[in-house]
């Protein structure tokens, strides 16, 4: 256990130092921003991936608690004017509370039926961003978002931003790494491998995975804060039923139950359109057909197939 | 509060009644639509425990060739339906053979994800044959719009909803009466137990993968008269025809239909009494609610599974 424990302290140090690296020798402020993206990114892979990889519960909608960050702080700094490091907690509040009430009845359901509740749930709400227009601006957007401060230290340039975000990242990879080591995380895996049998050893697994829920909305609700103080402009199609399950592609492509998976499938998930401009009319096919590749011959995710060929190969040598 | 007089209240109640009477007109014609891509959809979840997300992908290539066949080569009525179910019945044959069957451990999960990547690939190669331009095709028979007590219904409403009632009790004849129609229900029932009576197991996949995308082909002729079709036309399709297989249990014929009629019905009276904007939220509201109150759907018993 302590070994374990030195292994993810050095991890962390490492990661951390990487982070600092990264923000003080990358120049380009291109790079910057896909960088800031994939911070983003990757609290939303994080978040699901605690639901999914670790509880074992899909979701379909989970776009909708992304954009109930965005729209939320969008809503609260524009019209009644709040400081944006108010709109952060109040934005989060509510991305919780909803998923408080919708989580109760839909949580009881499992396997597609939970997919499919989750999906109409998403929808609901994307259709609400788009036509509550005297609220959220309607199909053709939310404009004029303010930009972050702290004092005398501005978030408009890229570099600061950066940080931010990266600095938010780290916190929630601790927060979710003493999560999984402790009681509560062994709790989760239990319910990951057999509801029944969780609950017959006293684990009370419908609070948990309410409480699961309700944490992965708070992470998704925190991306959508930092993406719309990012951009300053947010509209309905960012938070679309797309965007569920491109967030559920990058925690099974990177690997589900792996906090560095999410990280993974994030920046995968967020360089390949990029890498994939160059292919202009042919994206959209190219993209289709990466994700059936990758999912026929690696089901488990990049992290876990990859470790497996390797684990393979090792074993071939035993021989 | 003012009365209003007799006579104007009569005038009034005919109006409404009118009014209603139109919006079931169209309820029932998107309706007959909604129940063709559920039938597909729970055809092929009965033999294969598969929720295709790219369905809707193949209504959107079924009006795309459509467009091409009727619209452009002018060909006759009857060959271009018949080209076009065949055209996307391969297309869905290719995909089960490439994709699906390479599936090593078919978990929901990964099924999910690998029918998606195929949505987002077919409409990749939908934008590339058709572009990202809007088609229309005329109507498939140019008679005048019927009056039914002075709500019009017009003719591919009437077009539709034949082809539907002619589809259907096709598919119901040849579960019932033919010897492959009673090998793939008996396949659905249970893979292991058809197996040991001798039927191919691996076949009855595949033609339930035909027969599906040919449904959701069907489904792609007959809306592309009245609607513009283009190739991102198919996510919301595909969504609300899953909705209604939901609605009325998944895995039922019967279900399909009561669903689709439900789910078009009743997003026409909201469209006409609540408001347009929220049109598509009203498949979703319900797929919510009968998940909470009943997940098996209408049809089926209330303790079906739910996983």
């Amino acid at each position: 256990m302590n070994n374990h424990q030195t292994r993810n302290r050095i991890c962390y140090a490492v990661f951390s130092l990487l982070i600092i690296l990264a923000g003080y020798t990358i120049e380009n402020p291109y790079y910057i921003q896909v960088l800031t993206f994939i911070g983003i990114n990757t609290l939303l892979a994080l978040g699901l991936n605690m639901l999914m990889g670790y509880a074992g519960q899909i979701s379909l909608g989970h776009a909708a608690f992304f954009g109930i960050g965005a729209y939320g702080t969008a809503i609260l700094t524009v019209h009644y004017n709040l400081s944006p490091w108010l709109a952060l907690p109040a934005a989060i509040a509510a991305a919780m509370i909803v998923a408080y009430i919708v989580g109760i009845p839909t949580l009881k359901l499992s396997g597609y039926y939970l997919g499919m509740g989750t999906l109409g749930f998403g929808m609901i709400v994307n259709i609400l961003f788009r036509e509550w227009s005297s609220v959220t601006g309607g199909a053709s957007g939310f404009i004029g978002i303010p930009t972050l401060e702290l004092g005398p230290v501005s978030f408009s340039s890229g570099r600061n931003y950066f940080f931010l975000v990266w600095g938010f990242v780290l916190t929630s990879f601790i927060i979710c790494q003493r999560i999984i080591d402790s009681r509560i995380g062994r709790a989760l895996r239990a319910i990951h491998d057999g509801e029944k049998a969780a609950s017959a050893v006293g684990v009370d697994t419908r609070k948990l995975k309410l409480q699961v829920f309700v944490l992965s909305a708070a992470f998704s609700a925190l991306a959508g804060f930092l993406y719309a103080h990012l951009v300053f402009f947010i509209s309905p199609g960012t938070f679309s039923f797309i965007a569920s399950i491109r967030m559920v592609t990058m925690v099974v492509i990177g690997g589900m139950a792996s906090i560095w998976g999410s990280l993974l499938g994030a920046s995968l998930l967020t360089l390949l359109p990029e890498w994939l401009h160059a292919f202009s009319e042919f994206e959209m096919v190219v993209y289709g057909l990466i994700l059936m590749i990758v999912m026929i011959f690696l089901p488990r995710g990049l992290t876990r197939g990859l470790l497996d060929i390797y684990e393979r190969a090792n074993k071939k040598n035993d021989h | 509060m003012e009365l209003i007089p007799w006579p104007e209240l009569h005038a009034m109640d005919q109006s409404i009644m009118q009014e209603i009477l139109q919006y079931l007109f169209s309820g029932i014609t998107n309706g007959a639509i909604y129940a063709v891509i559920a039938i597909g959809f729970s055809m092929l979840y009965n033999s294969t425990d598969l929720i295709n997300f790219a369905h809707g992908e193949f209504v959107m290539l079924g009006s795309l060739c459509m467009v091409t066949f009727f619209g452009s080569m002018h060909l006759p009525l009857v060959p271009a339906i018949i080209l076009t179910i065949i055209c996307v019945a391969i297309a869905g044959l290719v995909f089960e053979r490439l994709a699906i069957r390479s599936v090593k451990h078919p978990e929901p999960i990964v099924l999910i994800i690998i029918t998606v990547g195929a949505s987002i690939f077919l409409r990749g190669l939908g934008m590339i044959i058709w572009g990202k331009d809007a088609y229309s095709i005329p109507s498939f028979s140019s008679h005048p719009p019927l009056d039914i007590a002075g709500a019009k219904l017009l003719s591919q409403s009437i077009w539709i909803i034949v082809i539907f009632l002619v589809a259907s009790v096709g598919l119901q004849l040849f579960y019932k009466k033919t010897l492959t129609g009673k090998a793939m229900e008996a396949n659905a029932i249970s893979k292991r137990a058809a197996w040991i009576v001798g039927i191919p197991s691996k076949l009855m996949v595949m033609l339930a993968f035909g027969l599906s995308t040919a449904m959701g082909g069907l489904a792609g002729v007959i809306i592309a008269p009245i609607t513009m079709s283009s190739y991102d036309m198919g996510t919301m399709l595909g969504l609300k025809g899953f909705c209604a297989a939901m609605l009325g249990g998944l895995g039922s014929l019967w279900g399909a239909l009561i669903g689709g009629f439900l789910l078009g019905i009743l997003e026409a009276l909201g469209v006409g009494f609540v408001s347009s904007g929220l049109k598509d939220a009203t498949a979703f509201v319900l797929l919510l609610f009968i998940l909470y109150v009943r997940p098996g759907g209408i049809i089926s018993s209330a303790d079906a599974n739910r996983f």
